[in-house]
C-alpha cells in the first residue's frame, strides 16, 4: 500500500480492460419468483455497479496485487455496508436475503471486493450495532456505513486460528483505560483501517470486544505480502504494544466467544451467498466459451463431456441458490442456527471451487490467463474455503450438531 | 418545477425474443423485464438533476398492468417522488399516449420527459403524440439541456450534427444518449421506494384505430467463418463470392 496519493487509489491508477463484462445471472429454478421487488432491484443495482466499477479494473488489481481503495467509498455510496443494519445507524434497513444477494453480486465480481464489504458490514458494524453503547454506535456506525471510515476485525492470532479460545492477546485494567497487548493475523483491511474491532482476554481470562483506533500509540498493522489469493484485497497483521484503549470503547455486556462467533455467523452467511456469485461467474464464462469455441468442426458445448461439466455446474448452483434462499428466510425470522450457516458456507464455497476448476478445463489454455476470470476466482476461493471457519471445521460443526459429540479436541 | 417522466417496461437487452404460434403476440414467458434504458438513464436522471438544482417534484407515469410495478419501484429507488400507473394492457403507442395525456392535462406539468424510443417496439411515437394532445411543443432526441428560468436550451441529435433549440416551459422532450448519465440506485433509496405511493388510475375509454397483424424475427445471423491468416486467397474469395462486398 501507500502507492497511491494519500493512500487512496483512483481509477487512473489501474489499467482499464477493453473487454466488456457480459455476465448474465443464472436462475434455473426461477428462484427470482421467491424474491421481492426490493431484492431484485438491489441485485440489479449491485450487478450494474460491479460491471461499472469492478470488472474493468479487477484483473489489473489482481495481477499487480493492488487494492482499489477508492472502491471503499463507492461501496458505501451504493449501500453495501451493513445493509441489514437499521438506517439510523448508517445501514440499509434491509432483510438478510437482501444482504446475501448483495454479497453474491460483489463476489461475482471478486471475492476480495466482497471481503472488503463483508468485513466492514458483518465484522465491524454488526458487533458495534449489537454490543456497543448507544453513544458508541452513533459515533462509529454512520461513518462506517458511508465508507468514510474503514474497519477491520481482529480475532485470529498467529498461533490461534481454528481455536480462537486459546488467544493470548490481553487487556489489563489501568484506571480509565485498558492496556492492550498482543497480535492478530490474517486481518482483511487492517493496513488501511481507521478502527479495529479487537477481541482480547481480560484479567479473568474472559474474551472481551473493543474498538481500537488505528492512530493509537503502540498500534501497527503491517501488510502481509506474497498472497496468491484475494490479491485485490489488502490483508495484514494487527500488533498491539501497550495500546491504551478507553474503557468506553469496550463492549459493556458481551463476554466470551459468543460475541465474535455471532459476528462470524453473520459473515459466513454472507459468504455462502457470495460463493454462488463466484460460481455463477465461472459457469457463465464457461457456458459462453463452450458455445463459441469450435473443435472438430463443432462448438465444444456440443460434446458430451463438456455438457456433463456444464450440467453438473448449473445443478450445483441451483441447489446452492435454494439452500441460501431457505437459510435467508430462516435468518429473517431469527430461526437460523450457526450450524445451519456452517453447512451452507462449507457446501457453497466448496461447490464454487469445484466449478472454478471444471470451468478452467472448459476454457482450455485460455482458462489460465486473465482474459477470463476463472483462475482469479479459483485462487480467491482457496482463501474463502479456509477463512471464516475452515472447510473441515464446518464439517465437524455439522457432525457435532447431528451426533451430539464434540470431535474438535 | 413539476416534472412528469414516462417510463416503459421492456424486455432485457439480452432476452431471447419469440412470438406466439400465429406470430401476433410477443411471448413473455421466461423474459426478464427492465425499465426502458432511454427512460431510465437519460429522461429520469435528467429530471432528477433538474429537481435537485431547482426543487420541485418528479412523478413517474406508466401505462400497464400491476406486473409493471417492479419497474416503477426502480424509478422510485432512483429518486422519483411518486408514481402513477394507468391500469390497463396497452395496445398501441396511440393508446399509451392518450392515457398519459388524459392524466397529465389536469396536472400542469412544466415538462414531460420520455425516452427517444423504447428498445422493444422502437416506435419513438409516444412523446410526439402526448405533446400534440397537450398542445405543447415537442423536442425529440435531446442529448443536452440547460435551464435558465423557464427557458430551456436543448441540443438535439440530427443526422451528422446537432441542432440547438430554445423553448419555454411547458414542453415535452424525448431523451437521447448524452442527456444524463446512468444512476445506480443505492440500498437506502431502494428501501425508501417501498414507502412511496404508486397511484393506480383507471384508463379512459379509447378505441384503438390500428391493430398488429403479425411480427417477424430478423433473419438469423450467419455463423462467423474463421480464415487462416496465411490464406489470404480464401479470404478474398469469400468476400467476393459469398459476402459479395468486393
Amino acid at each position: 500500500m501507500g502507492k497511491f496519493e494519500n493512500g487512496v487509489s483512483t481509477l487512473d491508477d489501474f489499467k482499464v480492460s477493453s473487454k466488456t463484462d457480459q455476465f448474465q445471472g443464472h436462475d434455473y429454478y426461477a428462484v427470482d419468483d421467491l424474491l421481492t421487488d426490493e431484492h431484485k432491484i438491489a441485485r440489479d443495482a449491485v450487478r450494474a455497479w460491479v460491471k461499472q466499477s469492478v470488472s474493468p479494473i479487477i484483473e489489473d488489481c489482481a495481477n499487480r496485487s493492488l487494492c482499489p481503495t477508492h472502491l471503499f467509498k463507492e461501496l458505501g455510496e451504493i449501500g453495501a455496508y451493513g445493509p441489514s443494519i437499521p438506517a439510523k445507524y448508517g445501514g440499509g434497513g434491509m432483510d438478510d436475503i437482501a444482504y446475501g444477494i448483495i454479497m453474491q453480486e460483489l463476489e461475482r465480481g471478486d471475492s476480495g471486493i466482497r471481503s472488503m464489504a463483508s468485513v466492514q458490514g458483518s465484522l465491524v458494524m454488526y458487533p458495534i450495532y449489537r454490543f456497543a453503547s448507544e453513544e458508541q454506535k452513533m459515533k462509529w456506525l454512520p461513518k462506517l456505513g458511508s465508507g468514510e471510515l474503514i474497519g477491520c476485525f481482529g480475532l485470529t492470532e498467529p498461533d490461534h486460528g481454528s481455536n480462537p479460545a486459546g488467544m493470548v492477546t490481553n487487556i489489563k485494567d489501568d484506571g480509565d483505560c485498558y492496556i492492550l497487548n498482543g497480535a492478530k493475523m490474517w486481518i482483511t483491511n487492517s493496513p488501511v483501517a481507521d478502527i479495529a474491532v479487537v477481541w482480547a482476554k481480560d484479567e479473568e481470562g474472559k474474551i472481551r470486544g473493543m474498538v481500537v483506533e488505528s492512530d493509537s500509540k503502540g498500534f501497527s498493522a503491517p501488510e502481509i505480502h506474497g498472497k496468491w489469493s484475494l490479491r485485490a484485497s489488502v490483508t495484514g497483521e494487527l500488533v498491539f504494544e501497550d495500546v491504551r484503549v478507553p474503557k468506553e470503547n469496550v463492549f459493556p455486556e458481551i463476554k466470551g466467544l459468543k460475541g465474535p462467533l455471532s459476528c462470524l455467523t453473520k459473515a459466513r452467511y454472507g459468504i455462502s451467498w457470495g460463493a454462488i456469485g463466484a460460481a455463477m461467474d465461472c459457469y457463465d464464462s464457461a457456458l459462453r466459451y463452450s458455445q463459441e469455441r469450435v473443435q472438430f468442426g463443432k462448438p465444444i458445448g456440443a460434446f458430451q463431456l463438456t455438457q456433463k461439466k456444464l450440467a453438473e455446474m448449473i445443478t450445483e448452483i441451483t441447489k446452492a441458490q435454494l439452500l441460501c434462499w431457505r437459510l435467508g428466510s430462516l435468518m429473517n425470522n431469527g430461526k437460523a442456527t450457526p450450524a445451519q450457516v456452517s453447512m451452507a458456507k462449507r457446501n457453497n464455497v466448496n461447490m464454487a471451487l469445484e466449478i472454478a476448476r471444471e470451468a478452467r478445463q472448459i476454457h482450455g489454455g485460455m482458462g489460465i490467463t486473465n482474459e477470463y476470470p476463472i483462475m482469479r476466482h479459483m485462487m480467491n476461493l482457496e482463501t474463502v474455503l479456509t477463512y471464516e471457519g475452515t472447510h473441515d471445521i464446518h464439517l465437524l460443526i455439522t457432525g457435532m450438531d447431528v451426533t451430539g459429540f464434540n470431535a474438535f479436541k | 418545477m413539476k416534472l412528469l417522466v414516462c417510463v416503459s417496461k421492456t424486455p432485457d437487452t439480452t432476452a431471447k425474443i419469440s412470438f406466439n404460434a400465429d406470430h401476433t403476440e410477443f411471448n413473455e414467458a421466461g423474459i426478464t423485464f427492465i425499465m426502458n434504458p432511454y427512460d431510465e438513464w437519460y429522461a429520469l436522471v435528467r429530471a432528477m438533476e433538474l429537481k435537485e438544482a431547482t426543487g420541485g417534484t418528479v412523478t413517474l407515469i406508466n401505462v400497464g398492468p400491476a406486473s409493471n410495478d417492479a419497474v416503477i419501484r426502480k424509478g422510485l429507488a432512483i429518486g422519483a417522488d411518486d408514481a402513477v400507473r394507468i391500469d390497463c394492457n396497452p395496445t398501441s403507442s396511440l393508446y399509451v399516449a392518450k392515457q398519459i395525456a388524459e392524466y397529465a392535462k389536469e396536472q400542469n406539468y412544466d415538462m414531460v420527459f420520455c425516452g427517444k424510443e423504447t428498445i422493444d417496439y422502437n416506435g419513438s411515437e409516444v412523446g410526439g403524440m402526448v405533446a400534440d394532445m397537450l398542445a405543447m411543443p415537442f423536442i425529440s432526441y435531446a442529448s443536452e439541456m440547460e435551464m435558465n428560468g423557464n427557458t430551456a436550451t436543448i441540443k438535439r441529435d440530427i443526422e451528422g450534427g446537432k441542432e440547438t433549440i430554445e423553448v419555454d416551459t411547458p414542453f415535452v422532450l424525448s431523451a437521447a444518449k448524452g442527456l444524463a448519465e446512468q444512476r445506480i440506485p443505492n440500498m437506502r433509496g431502494i428501501m425508501q421506494a417501498r414507502r412511496k405511493p404508486i397511484n393506480v388510475v383507471s384508463p379512459v375509454d379509447f378505441e384503438d384505430v390500428s391493430s398488429v397483424v403479425s411480427y417477424e424475427l430478423p433473419p438469423a445471423k450467419a455463423a462467423c467463418k474463421m480464415v487462416d491468416p496465411e490464406n489470404m486467397e480464401e479470404l478474398v474469395r469469400l468476400l467476393h463470392e459469398e459476402a459479395k462486398i468486393i
